[in-house]
């Protein structure tokens, strides 16, 4: 047997368990986008544009209205995405810049504390922010008692509150793809910067900053993906009151039995993911290209 | 000339993983004059580059002074010091072109445009770059890196340039070309050069004075014959060129030095200060392998060791020869192109004399 049947025999179980139950269900999401909804749930299989329709605008009014709040809904998840990811780039560089720094047992000693909410359960954490922000809770508790506010202010249940969830729910996808980008820059190009007149500072934004590129564009991707399409966290800490495309999907799924419409928003956001990837992967090609490290 | 770097009593000590205190610098005190080209020579370990680093300001002393142009270096960061490094393996910003690569140090300080692109550009023209301008590091030879990296160095007009083994990555060729060709930019720039390499054939080629270091000690200070000729100990006449090594007790002393060796040969020595020989002490000697030869002259005649032909190696020009003198002690002879017809006779298991002029024998130690 070649090596190469071999490797594809090896591979097959994986591809086909990746083809059967990765790429199937998004075939199936793509083919219902197009189905008429069924009146009791489900789907009639006649061709129909309007789940379409009601989002970008052609919807006729007869059976589906056209409503610009779909449009607002996933302009605020662009937002807070956005944001998510500035955010946790802003907490996550200058972590990510001291840490590479320390001696491997205290680095490896950190990276493991960033990983550490991976081992309890997302929604055990989330309802522990629920009691941090909620108005009898820890945080308002302790500004009133500091006297800083008189009455406790609305936390839970805002923007703020489901930036605030995402931001530290992502953290280690921000985190761990920065840090790999900026350990990896040799020490000696930092001496040779300073070595030619640059301080602190210029040898940051000259030699550091533009080397960790690959960092901060994986890392922002690695946000900006699960943040965009997020439900758990606007429903926990968002309430009715901060939708996300996320929570709109599931709503068209669960309560309103409305498959079609579900796998159409679902493409929508599909579709915005993808524009964003393909923006990675050329940018990034393009760099790894021109500062291959020399050898 | 005035003292441009002066270091003085310099100490460091590194901890090592396992907790050990590795000594790197012991005491070095050395100094480097304007123009002057100095190479610390020593095998991997010994110092060299930790000493470099203290004057480029990136290892700090435990103990002692680094001044340079009178000025005390303690607590003074790198970037404010007037040295430039060419590092190792060159330190290439890799995402920006050569252009920049080179402009960076007056980027920097904010040098204005035209005067920057005009020093670019002549700096270019010095290292023989001109044309590669928007190349990335990448797109480079090994060759063409080492001078990217030299002009940025350079193009700032540091009173000192510091070369951290700078060849050590080039073919051999290359290298010799570079090491000419670094000398003569040495020459027109008129600054200093501290070179670092274990290359005795480097150091000995460009330097102007060669320190020789070893376990973070300087132990000889001197210009390129001066240490070739008259090495001062042991360390230093193994590590530069090759050396036979002859240790013995002195039999006569009258205007020839008769020494018995431990392998039970004579050998006899002129050149010496009567004054600082104690007959009754161990005396070590040692001569070059090309002044051991196969034929002798008027003056060789009666000096020779007797031995056995172990093995012949071709070097290129020269033939070297290790011969056994008895006791399994193995010397080596190299035998110049001009003398190669006299190979012929030696043949492996043969005994053979091999020549010597007692002026070339030289004493290393007598106590």
């Amino acid at each position: 047997m070649t090596k190469k049947n071999r490797l594809f025999l090896l591979l097959s179980p994986f591809t086909f368990y990746s083809l059967l139950f990765f790429l199937g269900p998004m075939l199936i999401l793509f083919i219902f986008s197009f189905l008429e909804p069924g009146i009791y749930g489900g789907v009639e299989w006649n061709f129909y544009h309007d789940n379409y329709g009601r989002i970008l605008g052609w919807a006729d009014g007869e059976f589906e209205d056209f409503d610009i709040i779909y449009t607002i809904i996933f302009l605020r998840s662009l937002r807070l995405a956005l944001i998510t990811v500035l955010i946790n780039l802003l907490i996550c560089y200058p972590a990510a810049l001291w840490i590479s720094n320390l001696n491997p047992k205290l680095r490896n000693f950190f990276i493991f504390l960033i990983t550490l909410p991976f081992f309890a359960s997302l929604v055990v954490r989330l309802f522990a922010w629920m009691i941090i922000l909620k108005p009898s809770g820890i945080l308002n508790q302790v500004l009133i008692s500091l006297h800083i506010i008189d009455e406790p202010i609305l936390m839970l249940f805002t923007e703020g509150a489901v930036i605030v969830g995402m931001v530290y729910v992502l953290i280690p996808f921000m985190f761990l793809p920065l840090y790999a980008s900026i350990e990896k820059i040799d020490l000696k190009l930092i001496e040779a910067s300073k070595d030619l007149g640059a301080n602190k500072f210029i040898t940051f934004f000259k030699i550091t900053l533009p080397l960790s590129i690959p960092g901060i564009i994986g890392g922002s991707i690695l946000v900006f993906i699960p943040s965009l399409g997020n439900f758990i966290v606007p429903d926990l800490l968002g309430g009715a009151k901060v939708m996300m495309i996320g929570n709109l999907i599931e709503q068209s799924f669960l309560m309103g039995r409305n498959w079609p419409f579900g796998s159409a928003l679902s493409m929508m956001l599909m579709a915005t993911v993808v524009i964003f990837l393909l923006f990675y992967v050329r940018s990034v090609s393009k760099y790894e290209n021109e500062t291959e490290t020399i050898k | 000339m005035s003292k441009l770097v002066q270091i003085i009593s310099a100490n460091k000590k590194f901890k090592t993983p396992e907790g050990e205190r590795v000594t790197a610098l012991d005491d070095v005190s050395l100094e480097v004059n304007t123009k002057e080209f100095i190479t610390l020579l020593g095998p991997s370990g010994c110092g060299k580059t930790t000493l470099l680093r203290s004057i480029s300001g990136f290892e700090e002393l435990d103990s002692g002074k680094i001044i340079i142009d009178s000025q005390e270096m303690r607590n003074v960061p790198p970037y404010k010091r007037p040295v430039n490094t060419v590092f190792q393996n060159y330190a290439l910003f890799p995402h920006i072109n050569v252009e920049n690569n080179i402009g960076y140090g007056l980027d920097v300080i904010g040098i204005p445009k035209p005067e920057r692109n005009r020093r670019v550009k002549e700096t270019l023209q010095l290292v023989g770059l001109s044309g590669y301008e928007n190349r990335k590091p990448i797109q480079l030879s090994g060759g063409q890196q080492q001078r990217v990296a030299l002009a940025r160095a350079i193009i700032n007009r540091p009173k000192i340039l510091l070369l951290d083994e700078p060849l050590s990555a080039l073919d051999r060729k290359l290298r010799q070309a570079m090491q000419l060709e670094l000398k003569n930019i040495q020459n027109e720039l008129g600054i200093a050069f501290i070179f670092v390499t274990h290359d005795q054939e480097e150091a000995l080629t460009m330097s102007d004075k060669v320190i020789v270091m070893n376990h973070g000690k300087i132990v000889q200070i001197g210009t390129p014959t001066e240490i070739y000729d008259n090495p001062t100990n042991e360390f230093t006449a193994q590590f530069i060129g090759e050396s036979n090594f002859f240790t013995g007790k002195i039999d006569n002393i009258e205007n020839i030095l008769t020494i018995k060796t431990t392998c039970s040969n004579t050998i006899y020595l002129k050149n010496f200060d009567k004054s600082k020989i104690f007959k009754e002490k161990n005396i070590d000697v040692f001569i070059r392998p090309e002044e051991l030869l196969l034929e002798s002259n008027q003056f060789t005649e009666k000096y020779f060791i007797e031995c056995v032909v172990k093995q012949i190696v071709f070097l290129g020009t020269d033939f070297k020869i290790l011969c056994d003198i008895g006791n399994n002690k193995i010397i080596h002879s190299v035998i110049r192109d001009a003398h190669r017809s006299n190979i012929d006779k030696c043949k492996i298991e043969s005994k053979i004399k091999l020549y010597y002029n007692p002026l070339s024998f030289k004493i290393l130690k007598n106590d």
